[in-house]
């Protein structure tokens, strides 16, 4: 029993995941990406008010919005290992039942984004105790199955508007101070919820219930035969990733100020996600924050661009391709091989 | 006086095949049972339904006096009951501390993440891992693969250790020291089950023998009393030579 003492010395260089409970303060000082999470999110926030530069805010807040699919997808993804094809039905239904809440019970923004993010994330629950025990490639068929399932029923759901969606009334952004004020409020909001997602990654990353999640994705059966309660694991991860999504497509949806099945529930945006994690470097909180932003800046460019601007799908589809088999860790992957020590300062 | 694990009459049906049949063993606190048989026997079966990898057709698996039958494996590691694979499950891409700190954070110990650091050193000093915490647990050896299937169990701060064939793959100098790392295990209370092929660790290590074959309990005693048993012989070689059990088969 008193051989550990002795290597004490060796387990402080060896063992990163290893932490006492202790002061606010030392916990900060020994966590220095969550001080490059806090300042990214000031930046987004700052960068458009400077010269009240509306463009710059627009793509900015694209970027939050694909930097969030990303980041939750992840959780899910990255540390758990399992590729849910249909994410975007999380966003979707979380639109929908902000955009509902605030048109037709005239609650605040606010109020209605959180109830949309707490009720999607236990619809995510039910659904993940079900179709989590499944793996592989049925898993994935599974949640494109959610997504379609999802958007048939609303499609037929009379009072969120069927296939015509809910339009929302110029009157629901005078509570924010007019339109113009409200497009500022939900850009600052977006952004806090960028910045919440990418600290919920980090957070999980570096916990108990991240260890279990990474144990799952590395081998399932060898976690369960170590004690990690896997499917209670994987459907409290699946549920955790539904939640600030949810609240982010009630947010985007109020800022569109409509909302349509086809366009709530779009496939095409659950695979970008992907992409973009695949990009950054799959189970990297930074990967998955700067493959979103890499991707959604080069799409910008293929749309803009009079040669690309129909085939920005077949890059993207390319793109996936090309990181699959040549770098599946992506540009962080390369990193962290490259530099070992980044490791520890961008996870 | 109640065993530490009393299994009682498993059967376990694959189609056609009867890999157990009507088996029943204990194990004492502090004991080290061997489970010996030719290839086939069933062994791995049985460890398999005694963790819960998959639920006796019929028979019941008691652990602590708690009936723990068709339980999910996870529950039974909880309960105290860890588990080296015979064929190795390594967490690739994470370290070997990483790996033995889901042992500790997630088995019996089921420590908080910072608390985990201790019992995993001392996991890794019992086995030798010490100096290889940091590295990869996808690019150690075979033998360092062992080490860590072992190392991990036992961060788990188990009451009961299911050894899967730790030494096969390992050459004459890794299974000595491999011998003298089981006996340090048992010699800190956990009662330790274990299927073996090398004859040599086995009859130097355990304290009693149930030898399977065809899926049924073929012998039980004393690792003298088992190697002399005609049975036992014919089952192995199919010839009276009992000298020729004592080798690795």
């Amino acid at each position: 029993m008193t051989a550990h003492e002795s290597f004490s010395g060796a387990a402080e260089a060896a063992a990163p995941r290893s932490e006492e409970r202790d002061g606010l303060l030392a916990i900060i000082l020994r966590h220095p990406f969550a001080w490059l999470i806090a300042l990214l999110g000031l930046v987004f926030a700052i960068l458009p008010v400077w010269g009240d530069n509306v463009q710059l805010r627009e793509s900015l807040l694209l970027a939050a919005v694909y930097v969030t699919l990303a980041s939750n997808l992840n959780i899910v993804l990255g540390y758990a290992g399992y590729v849910n094809f249909g994410n975007i039905v999380f966003f979707g239904l979380g639109g929908y039942v902000c955009v509902y809440l605030v048109s037709e019970w005239q609650w605040p923004l606010g109020v209605a984004a959180l109830i949309a993010g707490i009720l999607v994330s236990l619809l995510a629950l039910i659904f993940g105790l079900g179709i989590l025990r499944l793996r592989g490639a049925f898993f994935a068929l599974a949640t494109i199955g959610v997504n379609e399932a999802v958007k048939a029923f609303v499609a037929n759901f009379e009072p969120w508007g069927g296939a015509a969606g809910i339009y929302l009334s110029l009157d629901v952004y005078e509570p924010l101070g007019g339109p113009g004020q409200a497009l500022w409020i939900v850009y600052f909001l977006i952004v806090a919820v960028m910045t919440a997602s990418l600290f919920l990654s980090y957070a999980i990353k570096r916990s108990k219930f991240g260890l279990g999640l990474l144990a799952i994705g590395e081998n399932e059966d060898a976690a369960a035969v170590l004690g990690v309660h896997t499917p209670r694991y994987k459907a409290l991860a699946y549920s955790a990733s539904a939640f600030l999504p949810a609240i982010v497509g009630g947010l985007y949806f109020f800022k569109t100020g409509t909302i349509e099945p086809g366009g709530a529930f779009d496939l095409t945006r659950s695979i970008e996600a992907i992409v973009m994690v695949m990009l950054g470097g799959i189970g990297s909180v930074t990967g998955a924050a700067l493959g979103a932003f890499l991707y959604e800046e080069l799409r910008g460019v293929l749309l803009t661009t009079e040669a690309f601007s129909h085939f920005q799908l077949v890059i993207a589809g390319l793109l996936l391709l090309g990181i699959v088999l040549f770098a599946p860790g992506g540009l962080m992957g390369f990193v962290y091989r490259r530099w070992p020590r980044a490791r520890r300062l961008l996870q | 006086m109640t065993a530490l694990l009393e299994v009682t009459g498993i059967n376990k049906r694959f189609g056609g095949v009867h890999a157990v049949h009507n088996l029943s063993l204990t194990v004492q606190d502090g004991e080290i049972l061997g489970l010996i048989g030719p290839n086939g026997a069933g062994k791995s079966t049985v460890f398999n339904v005694i963790n819960g990898i998959y639920p006796p057709d019929q028979g019941r698996v008691v652990f602590k006096g708690q009936d723990i039958t068709g339980e999910p494996p996870y529950r039974i590691a909880r309960r105290g009951v860890a588990r080296a694979h015979q064929i190795v499950q390594p967490l690739a891409s994470m370290t070997v501390l990483e790996n033995c700190t889901v042992g500790a954070c997630f088995g019996q110990a089921d420590l908080p993440l910072g608390r985990a650091r201790d019992v995993v050193h001392e996991a890794a000093e019992i086995v030798g891992l010490t100096d290889r915490l940091d590295h990869l647990a996808g690019q150690l050896t075979t033998a360092g693969k062992k080490h860590l299937e072992l190392a991990r169990a036992l961060s788990a701060r188990p009451e009961l250790l299911l050894l899967d064939e730790v030494l096969a793959g390992l050459n004459p100098t890794e299974i000595e020291r491999m011998i003298a790392v089981i006996r340090r295990i048992r010699d800190r209370g956990i009662a330790i089950l274990m299927i073996e092929h090398v004859m040599r660790a086995v009859m130097s290590l355990s304290d009693r023998v149930v030898v399977l074959n065809l899926g049924g309990k073929l012998a039980e005693g004393t690792p003298q009393s088992v190697t002399r048993n005609p049975d036992v012989i014919a089952a192995y070689l199919g010839e009276p030579e009992p000298t020729a059990v004592s080798e690795g088969l």
